[in-house]
């Protein structure tokens, strides 16, 4: 490997020279201006910090209610599994499998592998699955939807509002909080940690 | 930025870019596919990702024809006492704006209405010219591809609102509410939408080469991909 490695463009293929960057800047690419690579506001201690708590909020998220509904004395809450039960028990099994592969498993596993990942990373000495680790990372780091979910729930909330009293839980804030942890994680370019790997490599 | 290198094409100096973990290797000789394994992330190697174009032709007409189903059948059913409503995904963005709740109607509307629509009209778009090998416009199809790619999963909005929706009322004291078959195929078309836009490959944009008939005319090509 030279010196300064090479980066291609994934969007056009162009060929560049792998520059060091700044914390927080990010490389574009001379031909059609897709991004190429950035760095990080984070270093991989804030980033193994993230990951904690993220699986803490996480636990938060999904243990308590997200809202609570009151009309005529009676009250319905539901959690995110409550959601994911009822659609399935209403014959929407599909929709239901999309919510808890989207909003529960993808995003439970992207914290994980984090969390398998990046001790070994920052102690110099990579995991055994590290290589399969990173590339479950990669692929499934667009079908994890917190954040759509997050602002879904809060269209129904003003939805039904018409109807009855509903009020946000713990279980919503733990979502909202875990929206921002997870587009933090999310600023780490993944290719960025393949070369922090490399390097930390004997 | 002068990490460029005279803005020189990965294929031309026989190199490929790992689309995983962004690994620059030595492309073997010939036209084949599959290219080997990454050697750092061992993941497969492709000049270009397989078959792209066929699979994203095929996600996208799927998508295209399940946009029918979503938008005419119910997404909602509704059950209040002898009241019996039905709500499609437009219809319930008018019942929004009806209740004064302007912003959320144009949030679900931009979400489940304007978004797959324009995607399914974008990458059409991006199949045919880049089919025709276009070398028209080359960076602005590009930035509209890394658009697509962004607003992909937001139209997931309707899908988890209604689920939330079906758990709190289902069996509430207030009104009996139904999921509809339209949630089910809304669902899919932003799946099939998503796997379309992965299948595409935006390096096959720069792939087309000026026809002879455009190197007559060379002079304004050239203009426009400066």
């Amino acid at each position: 490997m030279p010196a300064s490695p090479l980066i291609i463009c994934e969007y056009c293929d162009t060929v560049h020279r792998h520059t060091e960057l700044d914390a927080g800047a990010s490389a574009r690419c001379i031909n059609c201006d897709g991004p190429l690579y950035r760095r990080s506001r984070f270093d991989l201690d804030a980033m193994l910090a993230l990951t904690a708590a993220s699986a803490f909020v996480f636990i938060i998220a999904n243990a308590y209610p997200i809202v609570v509904m009151q009309s005529q004395g009676i009250t319905t809450e539901t959690t995110l599994w409550g959601m994911v039960i009822a659609a399935w028990d209403s014959g929407i099994a599909a929709v239901a499998a999309i919510a808890a592969l989207t909003v529960f498993l993808f995003p439970m596993l992207q914290i994980s592998l984090y969390g398998y990942v990046l001790p070994g990373l920052r102690a110099g000495k990579l995991p055994r699955e590290f290589n399969a680790a990173m590339r479950l990372l990669h692929l499934i780091r667009p079908w994890s939807m917190v954040e759509v979910f997050l602002i879904g729930v809060m269209v129904s909330v003003v939805k039904m509002g018409k109807l009855a009293d509903v009020l946000p839980q713990p279980g919503l804030w733990g979502f909202a909080v875990l929206t921002l942890l997870l587009t933090a994680l999310g600023s780490f370019d993944l290719r960025e940690l393949w070369l922090e790997a490399e390097a930390r490599q004997p | 930025m002068r990490s460029g290198m005279n803005g020189e094409r990965a294929t031309a100096m026989g190199l490929i870019g790992c689309e995983t973990c962004g690994l620059v290797v030595q492309a073997p000789r010939g036209p084949q596919q599959h290219a080997g394994f990454c050697p750092r992330c061992h993941a497969a190697l492709h000049v270009r990702k397989p078959d792209s174009l066929t699979r994203c032709w095929a996600y996208l007409i799927a998508a295209a024809i399940l946009y029918i189903p979503a938008n005419l059948l119910p997404v909602l059913r509704t059950t209040q006492g002898f009241d019996r409503s039905s709500d499609t995904i437009l219809s319930g963005v008018v019942a929004l704006w009806n209740a004064g709740s302007w912003d959320l109607a144009v949030i679900v509307f931009t979400a489940s209405i304007v978004v797959p629509l324009l995607k399914i009209g974008t990458m059409m778009m991006l199949l045919i010219t880049t089919q025709a090998g276009s070398t028209a416009h080359r960076a602005e199809r590009t930035r509209l591809y890394r658009i697509m790619e962004f607003v992909g999963h937001w139209s997931m909005l309707d899908v988890f609102a209604v689920a939330l929706l079906v758990a709190l009322v289902h069996f509430g004291p207030l009104a009996q509410v139904q999921p509809g078959g339209g949630i089910i195929a809304f669902g899919a078309v932003v799946v099939l939408t998503m796997l379309s836009t992965m299948s595409f490959d935006p390096r096959l944009i720069w792939d087309a080469v000026p026809s002879t008939n455009a190197a007559s005319v060379p002079a304004k090509d050239s203009g426009r991909n400066e």
